[in-house]
């Protein structure tokens, strides 16, 4: 595996809280790697579990999903839906023989930029050590 | 006037297609007088040179069924297709990959040691195992070529049309009959069957809840299943709000839940998928723990969503095996 190895990173993003939480850390001028590609969802909720496998499969190192704490979800119960098909995509992940750790849930609220920073800084470190997703097409 | 000529075709099948053709009981005695079958291994002799003799796109229709798995499947699907004006990819296996496509869970390696030397049943001490060329004093002896991979049938050849199910019922298999010959064709990749989600025409459907909640997941064999309810709503999985619907509810009928024979509706890119995030809406867990809890309760994810369309899934198989 390559020294400079630079994962890329697909984020889906609730925009009431993990992304705005992205916009106050880009605000606050907080330190995150550039390897996240965020993706603006109206609520985490909406993320179809094919959108990460489709991510997976074009070669996306690693797939990171952020919503509202439980009890903040802005449409009441969507994040409650994410949480609970967030645990069988990782089943059906690890049985595919895929390394569930590409795949990244994390409740961010709209004032956590804090969090959001160090959890990017977190993930980026995790998928650096477990290297280029093998489904990557070869370049 | 010559009749349209037709061929019938099996490639990785259990040969439950070829039994519904039959089944078509007096139907079929229509469908023969209508056409001029000029191959169909299954039921009548004919050579494979025949058929390489014939003109380009000389058959009107290729019925083809099961999923595409060797050298020798690949070769004749190819071949028909280039005789042929039409070609119908017939059943779940053609269709979707099937049962068969399963085995992309494994690979051929680890496929021809279980079934050559491991089963109980085999003797193998000089670990023989089937060879694509073979030569001995006679000549030379050749089989067709095991793949690593199963596929669909379109993802070997170009489809016009689709004969979902395992195995399609006799009325669709009429309906796409009759709809082929009468010449008035539906857009290519239509897929002969409802738009729509089964549970929109399942008699069950009214038994469903306003809000449907589980608390834990059955599995049909541990439990006696009510005969009116929704499986669903009762926690036994059902494939229904994930499949496509036009089978006649055969399998509900038969107080079995559906296990998504008919693919997906055309929306729908991943079965399984949607499958998955249909099923986690209905599950009761407010915790990362609850929900970890139960997802350990669904024993074989691959073989439960996916059971008929791995291959066309967006993975197509196990990764790294
Ligand atoms: S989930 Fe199954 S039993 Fe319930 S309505 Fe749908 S098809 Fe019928
Ligand atoms: S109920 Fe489901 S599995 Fe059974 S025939 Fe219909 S589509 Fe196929």
């Amino acid at each position: 595996m390559s020294e400079n190895f630079e994962p890329k990173i697909i984020g889906f993003m609730c925009k009431w809280c993990t992304y705005a939480a992205a916009d106050l850390a880009g605000v606050s001028r907080l330190q995150y790697p550039s390897n996240i590609v965020p993706i603006r969802l109206m609520c985490s909720g909406g993320l179809e579990p094919s959108y990460v496998i489709k991510a997976l499969k074009e070669g996306a190192d690693g797939v990171f999903i952020g919503g509202c704490h439980f009890g903040d979800c802005h449409y009441q119960t969507g994040n409650y839906h994410t949480n609970k098909r967030f645990a069988i995509l990782q089943k059906l992940l690890e049985e595919m023989g895929i390394d569930k750790r590409r795949v990244r849930l994390e409740w961010i609220s709209a004032a956590e930029g804090i969090k959001f920073a160090r959890t990017i800084k977190e993930f980026v470190e995790e998928i650096k050590k477990l290297g280029p997703n093998p489904l990557k097409k070869e370049a | 006037m010559a009749k349209p000529k037709v061929a019938i075709y099996w490639c990785a099948s259990c040969g439950g297609c070829e039994e519904a053709v039959v089944d078509l009981a007096e139907d079929i005695l229509k469908v023969v007088d209508a056409v001029d079958i000029v191959l169909w291994p299954v039921a009548m002799d004919f050579k494979y040179k025949d058929i390489e003799a014939m003109p380009d796109k000389s058959i009107l229709v290729s019925f083809i069924n099961g999923s595409v798995r060797n050298s020798e499947q690949e070769h004749i699907v190819k071949l028909l297709r280039q005789k042929s004006q039409l070609v119908v990819a017939f059943g779940a296996c053609a269709h979707l990959g099937g049962i068969p496509g399963l085995a992309n869970v494994s690979n051929k390696k680890e496929i021809f040691e279980i079934a050559y030397k491991l089963t109980h049943t085999t003797v193998n001490p000089d670990n023989i195992y089937p060879q694509p060329v073979t030569e001995i004093p006679q000549g030379r002896l050749t089989l067709p070529e095991f793949y690593d991979t199963v596929k669909s049938l379109d993802q070997t050849i170009d489809v016009d049309y689709y004969l979902p199910g395992c195995a399609p019922p006799p009325d669709l298999i009429m309906k796409g009959v009759e709809t082929l010959l009468s010449g008035n064709l539906p857009p290519k990749g239509t897929v002969i069957a409802s738009e729509k989600a089964l549970c929109e025409t399942c008699p069950r459907n009214k038994t469903k809840p306003d809000k449907m909640v589980i608390k834990e997941i059955k599995r049909i064999h541990e439990v006696i299943a009510d005969p009116e309810k929704c499986f669903l709503a009762e926690g036994i999985i059902c494939t229904g709000p994930a499949t496509r619907g036009g089978c006649g509810e055969r399998c509900i009928n038969a107080n079995m839940p559906c296990r998504g024979c008919f693919g997906p509706t055309k929306e729908v890119i991943d079965q399984g998928a949607k499958f998955l995030s249909a099923l986690a809406s209905i599950i009761d867990a407010n915790t990362e723990e609850e929900a970890k809890k139960i997802a350990e309760q669904i024993i074989d994810p691959i073989g439960l969503f996916y059971m008929y369309s791995l291959p066309t899934s967006i993975l197509r198989r196990k990764q790294g095996v």
